[in-house]
């Protein structure tokens, strides 16, 4: 039973990286960048809502609504004021150094606000948990919640993609920029949306993240981003049901690593499987294999 | 008044002067084509025209109306469609799919599944593999796929870079039927071919681009006889 506890962990905090990836994948998909700044953003979320109800004493949903708000904001402008204006810049490490620049930048942001001092998030997901065969299984309602929303998410966006005008100017713009606006399609609107909907998601990721671990930092975005960043491109980098398989597998990975290999090697034991998978397949598991152009 | 006017545009990329000054009109129902060798700056007038640059001297005006510095996504929904060179269709998109981008500023559906109904008309190939991914298309079928995509917002002005090349001679003739068949039907055409032989002679009126100038110009029948252009473009 341990083993399934264990595993059902697991798919929760993969849940939670496959949440965050999706902003990756999307904006890799979309605008061709590595935004790093994006776990970062997970962070103020988390600082949003524990600013909103534990100083403010709001109501959780409310102060949710507004963390999805202020990080959709807070993405948008970041890509308009530092990445935009370095889009047709000569070198494609220009915009990476802004991104792990702003990535720095938001992180003593709120070091300057809210202290190095660790705050304690407050218990906002009220789920019961769940006892399965005689209550040898427990599973919380924050990880019930969390795979449910992750489910949610993942169906929406695909839904999304498919069916709206939006979605389809965002796989015109994925494949050909300047095809796309041949096609009428605004191009920086569109990259503007993928960036909204990313930090919206990273939004709602950091207040699962921080229901699940509720010790809140300026880092604390950090490391789930770079292993988000490792699931997106464990799944393939531009996937979105990639993102959702690199995800599950990567929480999955981490949390039976910790429990019967070592809580120590846990990191090592998932960068290891990330560089296996990229030797047999280098485009991750869903990704679409470079075709040699006509 | 011209559908097109193109007045005196210089076009830089970074330093280097790709159009030095560019002059030329258009008028509605006519074919124009635009030849010169490779790199003469056939593909730089054509990005002009439709937004991809912006010109740092000239002006574009289109239906009296200028659109020097209209952003290439609003052109479309004016009236010019662009049907780019080496086609970019959206490879991973189904033909289909692609089609229906080209409706991308369009609203009413109705209308828009009658356009496609002509297009699948014009273009039986394109039916046969509507739900084929574009990029598993041989390269005529990916040239057809781009002029469809691009008459499916319906526009008054189609551009159209090198849609012969790279084509087998079997399919070279296929695109040259079908662009004399779009001005039959009422769009106005403005042709860039280093086919110059098949390009005069569809044409009504032809300009010829070398290094960023318009070095001749007049009825493509006239030009077919020049001498200068025998020698220079069609290998006589
Ligand atoms: N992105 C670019 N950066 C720098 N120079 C460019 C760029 N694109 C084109 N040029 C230069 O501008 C000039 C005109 O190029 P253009 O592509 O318009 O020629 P073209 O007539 O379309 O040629 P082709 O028949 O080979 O397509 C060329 O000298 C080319 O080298
Ligand atoms: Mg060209």
């Amino acid at each position: 039973m341990s083993f399934l506890s264990y595993l059902i962990n697991g798919i929760s905090l993969g849940s939670v990286y496959a949440i965050i990836a999706l902003g990756y994948t999307m904006v890799y998909g979309i605008a061709k960048m590595l935004n790093f700044a994006h776990g970062d953003i997970i962070m103020i979320g988390a600082y949003i809502v524990f600013t909103c109800v534990s100083t403010a004493g709001m109501h959780p949903a409310l102060a949710v609504l507004l963390a999805v708000i202020g990080c959709t904001v807070l993405g948008v402008l970041i890509e308009r004021v530092a990445y935009r204006p370095l889009r047709s810049a000569a070198s494609p490490l220009a915009v990476l150094i802004t991104a792990i620049g702003m990535s720095y930048l938001l992180q003593n942001l709120a070091l300057l606000i809210f202290g190095a001092n660790t705050k304690n998030f407050p218990e906002i997901i009220t789920l019961p948990s769940l006892s399965l065969a005689d209550g040898q299984l427990n599973i919380t309602g924050t990880s019930l919640l969390t795979i449910g929303v992750c489910v949610v998410i993942m169906a929406a966006l695909m839904i999304f993609i498919r069916k709206t005008k939006a979605g389809q100017a965002m796989l015109a713009v994925s494949e050909d920029k300047g095809a796309a606006q041949l096609m009428g399609i605004n191009v920086n609107g569109t990259i503007a949306l993928t960036f909204a909907i990313g930090s919206a998601l990273a939004a709602i990721a950091g207040v699962l993240l921080c229901s699940a671990y509720p010790s809140l930092t300026p880092y604390t975005g950090s490391m789930p981003g770079i292993r988000a960043f490792v699931a997106a491109v464990f799944g393939g980098i531009g996937s979105v049901p990639g993102a959702l398989i690199g995800g599950i597998l990567l929480g999955v990975i981490e949390i039976l690593g910790r429990a019967y290999i070592s809580s120590q090697l846990a990191d090592a034991i998932v960068f290891g499987v990330l560089i296996v998978v990229l030797l047999v397949k280098p485009t991750g598991i869903l990704g679409k294999n470079i075709q040699e152009k006509v | 008044m011209a559908m097109l006017e193109v007045n005196g545009i210089e076009v830089y990329y970074g330093m280097i002067q790709a159009l030095k000054g560019v002059t030329f009109q258009v008028d509605k129902g006519e074919i124009i084509a635009l030849i010169g060798a490779n790199g003469a700056g056939k593909t730089t007038t054509l990005h002009t025209i439709t937004g991809l640059l912006t010109p740092k001297k000239g002006t574009v005006t289109f239906e009296g109306k200028d659109i020097t510095h209209t952003p290439a996504h609003k052109i479309v929904s004016m009236g010019i469609a662009h049907v780019p060179e080496g086609r970019r269709v959206f490879a991973d998109l189904s033909v289909y799919q692609n089609l229906r981008m080209g409706a991308y500023t369009r609203k009413d559906k109705n209308e828009i599944e009658q356009t496609l109904e002509i297009i699948y008309e014009r273009f039986p190939r394109l039916k046969e593999r509507k739900n084929q991914r574009a990029g598993t298309l041989s390269g005529g079928e990916q040239q057809m796929l781009a002029m469809g995509r691009a008459l499916m917002s319906r526009p008054r002005l189609i551009v159209m870079d090198e849609p012969s090349m790279g084509l087998s001679p079997i399919f070279v003739n296929e695109i040259f039927d079908i662009i004399a068949e779009i001005s039959r039907a009422g769009t106005t055409v403005l042709l860039v071919e280093q086919n110059a032989k098949k390009a005069l002679n569809i044409a009504n009126r032809a300009y010829v681009l070398e290094t960023g100038k318009i070095v001749l110009s007049g009825d493509a029948k006239d030009l077919l006889n020049d001498d200068a252009i025998k020698k220079a473009y069609l290998g006589e």
